[in-house]
Formats: structure tokens, sequence, C-alpha cells
């Protein structure tokens, strides 16, 4: 624990330390509204589908869904699991080789099993 | 440096979870943990989609009858906002606010729990449906995807329990920070995952 070196700010740097976080906060709150949003729109898709509405086909809707789902992960990872920081490069490569895999695996098994 | 070094707001490190040697290689390790879930949840959706609607001759369930969308609306809910509440928990963190950590992390086991007991309560209502874990290879498959997650769900609930407990009297300090920092990351890969189970099993499910 020899490491850490502490370093006691002054009051002004304070109060700007707090000022950024709760500005990263408001941030955080406005992209979890984004994906509420997100999850409000892909089920209501589904209901109007389900209630016949013209226009919700399955081949507009299950595209859609997916790609809404695939945003709200990328918010996730970004504002809320704090991937935009600096210094974040060995986890974001960890991110992007088990999304890559997390693709293949459904993708070889559904080839496999459907063609 | 003690390992149990008192701080105040003015002297707390900008990020706490990460300010020690150990701290940074836990760090590490955690991420290779998520990688190797992410791949658990890969194959088990993979076989989920291979496998969804078959079953031997004579089987009586699809997934656009047996699914209903209010309660995994509800659940989806619980979810997304006990999210939120572990960010407002990890901004009272970096803020050196023990006691709204503190809150906001109970505020999320509840919201947790909740989402735990409608699950329980949907796999029931199934199983009085006669779709039991034996039934089909459908019906394996889903309980399989869907259980794993409230494993995980379970395996957070108990994790976050213990820490509110066992720091409750010690406050916060650069040992305990990373446990509750990678508590959060946990929570937020759960929910990563549920939001695939929403759209892949149950919207696709009922669009058939």
């Amino acid at each position: 624990m020899a490491d850490v070196q502490v370093y006691k700010r002054t009051p002004a740097e304070q109060q700007l330390a707090q000022r950024r976080a709760k500005q990263s906060m408001r941030a955080q709150v406005m992209m979890f509204s984004l994906m509420i949003f997100l999850t409000l729109v892909s089920f209501s898709m589904v209901v109007a589908h389900e209630a016949g509405v013209a226009g919700f086909s399955k081949y507009l809707i299950i595209p859609m869904v997916m790609l809404f789902a695939a945003v709200q992960v990328g918010l996730q990872l970004y504002y809320f699991m704090h991937m935009s920081e600096k210094g974040h490069g060995i986890p974001q490569m960890f991110m992007y080789t088990g999304a890559l895999l997390g693709f293949l695996i459904p993708l070889t098994f559904v080839t496999i099993v459907w063609w | 440096m003690d390992l149990n070094k008192k701080f105040t707001p003015e002297t707390w490190p900008d990020h706490p979870e990460t300010a020690t040697l150990e701290a940074k290689n836990k760090f590490v390790g955690f991420w290779l943990f998520l990688g190797g879930e992410t791949i658990l949840f890969a194959t088990l959706f993979a076989t989920y989609i291979a496998l969804k609607n078959s079953g031997p001759s004579g089987f009586g369930f699809s997934t656009q009858e047996l699914y209903e969308l209010p309660l995994v609306f509800v659940m989806t809910m619980l979810l997304l906002t006990s999210s939120l509440t572990s960010v407002f928990a990890m901004y009272h963190l970096r803020n050196f606010n023990f006691k709204k950590m503190q809150l906001w992390l109970a505020i999320t086991a509840f919201l947790g729990l909740g989402f735990l007991m409608l699950e329980v309560y949907e796999f029931t209502h199934y199983v009085h449906l006669g779709f039991t874990y034996n039934n089909s290879a459908f019906s394996s498959a889903f309980y399989t995807l869907v259980g794993t997650h409230g494993f995980h769900v379970a395996v957070g609930l108990v994790w976050i329990t213990l820490l509110i407990f066992r720091n409750a009297k010690r406050g916060l300090n650069l040992y305990n920070a990373t446990k509750y920092y990678t508590f959060s990351l946990y929570w937020h890969f759960i929910d990563v995952v549920w939001v695939f189970i929403f759209t892949v099993v149950y919207l696709m499910g009922v669009i058939g």
C-alpha cells in the first residue's frame, strides 16, 4: 500500500472536483432516461405488432429491437461502467474481444443448426 | 501506508477504486472474469436460439403462447432502475459520502430482490402450466439461460448485502472502495445480459 500518495485538495480544487462529479452525474441521468425510452419503444413496437397495427411487420421490428439492445449495451459500458475515462485500455480490449466472441458463438450455432 | 487509513473528502483520491496496486490487479482480474461470463452467456444464448420451440411430438408450448410481456416489462424496469441507483452509489463513493452510498446500495439491493421475486413467480407460473425443466429441449434451454441470469442476480444480492453489513462501522477506505466498485461493475454487467434476454428471449419470442 506504499504506492498511494495522499494529496490534500485546496478548497477551490475540492469545489471543482465536486462540480465535475455533478456534471458527469447529470450526463448519466440523461443516458438513463434514454435507455428507459429505448426500452419503452422496443416494448411498444412489439405490442403494436401483436395488436396488428399496419406497418409493424416482424422484419422491421426484429432488426430495430436488436439495434436498440446494442445501443443500450454501449450506453451501459461507456457511461455507467465509465469506459470513456482515461486508462481503460485493457478493459476495452477485454470487452471488445468478449463482444466479438459473444456475437460469433450464437452466429455459429444458429448457422450449424438452421442451415 | 496503513490499510485502514482514514480519509477526508479533501484527501480522498480522484479514483479511489484503483488507487493502490492491489486494487489495480483486482480490476484486471475482474475484467477477465467478466470476459469469461460473456462467453458463458453467449453459449447459453446460442443454445436457446438453436433449440427455441423444439420438443418431442405433441409438445404444446410455443414462445408466443407462453410469455407475458407486462411481467417482463416490470422486471426490466426494476433491473434498469437498480443499475441507475448503483451509479448514484458510486457517485457518493467518489465524493467520500459513505452513508449515502450505503443507502443507494441498499435501494439497489431491494430493486434486485424485487426482480428476483418476480422471476421466481414467473417460473412457478410456467411450471404450473406443465412447462417444466425436462419437458423439452426448449424448456431446458430457456430455464438454463434465464435461470443462470437469475442466479447471478442472487449472487450479486448476497455480495452487496455482505459488503453493506461488513463495512457498516468501518466507513470508506482504499481497501473496501475497490470491493464496492467491482460490485457496481458486476451489477451493470448483469443488467447488460438482461437487456439481451428481454430482447432475444421475450420480445422476439412474442413476435415469433
